[in-house]
């Protein structure tokens, strides 16, 4: 058994295959930085940090004629989101109930999906992650406020922007909530869907992937070549026990991982 | 074009699954050719040919070497099993039982109460798919 502690969960197995499913068809639609982004690992619960291969500035050392220099490394930041199961519905499943209740699963997965994803797009400065946004070398390309129409030009500019700057496609184009569903719900004047138009830009462009992606603010451009954009996993997203009553299981939804941007012009921000 | 070292369609299986594919198929060509250079150099007479042939043998040590280790990084419960039995002096039968047993709440499968697997969901890499 491992730090997640299922074993010592009242739970069947049959029971935490059904959570461990519910989990993963929670997750999977909501990762949209996953996406777009090279993923590596899992490298284990026990891997703490990333190798930056560079050192601080130098300093005296401890003795006369020494220098003292600091290896740079990015923590691994854990991401952990509560939840709890009644273990009057797991009974219930373990009788054959189809309609079990994993509300609180489900909110658990998508926060942490939604916590991922903003660690992607716009970092988390106080771990020192910085995101896909924040650290692209180009321009922002405002949305603006003439509603969606004008989105396939600001992407098809954010497209050339990359591949003016040497990065090749092909390009992969996240979107938030909100403007995937305004894209969604819209049309060109003659009636021409949106999204037909977006994909259609896409294609062209080497038929990347168009995602959702809550945590997501605007819309983010990005080259799918890889090597750009570095997701080191270090425990993949797992399910964890942490305590039980009478009434109900705690459980947790958490993953360890750190980012890095290593091409900053592999990236377009286009901000609301 | 046939690629012996996938057992599943190619076109199933996910970017990391194909890169450990060729890792194993290199481990496992590494491993014949050290295989083949100790049977050479058990009946090579000329002194200067098996000298040439015991350079080659130690290339291919490395090679193993490096695959083994990127897929002990990559599988880490192949690792952790395996620091159970590499380089210990002693029964390598009783290591290795020793080693499984201490494996076991991990394994994929393994009977335990917890479900399934160590607790992974396993969603791994994520590139390239859409919606």
């Amino acid at each position: 058994m491992n730090h997640l502690l299922r074993g010592h969960a009242p739970i069947t197995d049959e029971a935490w295959k059904q959570i461990d499913e519910e989990a993963t068809q929670a997750l999977v639609p909501r990762l949209g930085g996953r996406k777009l982004v090279d993923f590596d690992g899992p490298l284990g619960w026990g891997h703490s940090a990333t190798d930056l291969g560079r050192v601080s500035g130098s300093a005296d050392g401890p003795a006369d004629g020494v220098k003292l220099r600091t290896r740079q490394v990015l923590p691994v930041v854990e991401l952990r989101a509560d939840f709890t199961v009644s273990r009057a519905e797991l009974e219930a499943l373990d009788r054959g109930a189809v309609d079990t209740d994993f509300d609180s699963l489900n909110d658990a997965a998508r926060n942490i999906a939604v916590a991922e994803n903003a660690a992607i797009f716009h970092g988390l400065a106080e771990v020192g992650i910085k995101g896909m946004a924040e650290a692209s070398s180009h321009d922002p390309i405002p949305l603006g406020d003439n509603g969606f129409s004008d989105y396939p030009e600001h992407i098809a500019k954010a497209i050339e922007v990359i591949l003016s700057s040497g990065v090749e496609g092909p390009y992969g184009v996240a979107l938030s909530p909100e403007c995937y569903t305004g894209v969604v719900e819209s049309a060109e004047r003659g009636g021409y869907p949106l999204l037909s138009h977006i994909r259609k830009i896409m294609q062209e462009s080497g038929d990347g992937p168009l995602v959702w992606a809550p945590g997501l603010d605007g819309v983010v451009v990005a080259s799918l070549r890889g090597g750009d954009f570095l997701f080191e996993s270090g425990q993949d997203l797992s399910i964890g026990y942490d305590s039980h009553d009478a009434e109900q299981v705690n459980l947790y939804v958490e993953e360890s991982f750190t980012f890095r941007v290593a091409t900053p012009e592999a990236a377009v921000a286009l901000p609301k | 074009m046939e690629f012996d070292q996938y057992h599943e369609p190619p076109e199933e299986l996910s970017p990391e699954l194909r890169t450990k594919a060729r890792l194993f198929a290199s481990l496992a060509e590494e491993a014949e050719a050290i295989n083949w250079y100790e049977q050479r150099l058990s009946v090579e007479p000329d002194a200067e040919a098996r000298a040439i042939m015991r350079n080659a043998q130690h290339e291919e040590f490395k090679h193993f070497s490096m695959d083994l280790e990127f897929l002990f990084r990559r599988i880490p419960i192949w690792r952790k099993l395996a620091e159970g039995v590499l380089f210990k002096d002693g029964d390598i039968v009783e290591h290795g039982e020793a080693a499984e047993a201490g494996t076991e709440g991990d394994e994929d499968g393994a009977e335990s109460t917890g479900g399934s697997g160590n607790g992974s969901l396993g969603i791994g890499s994520l590139k390239g798919a859409g919606l």
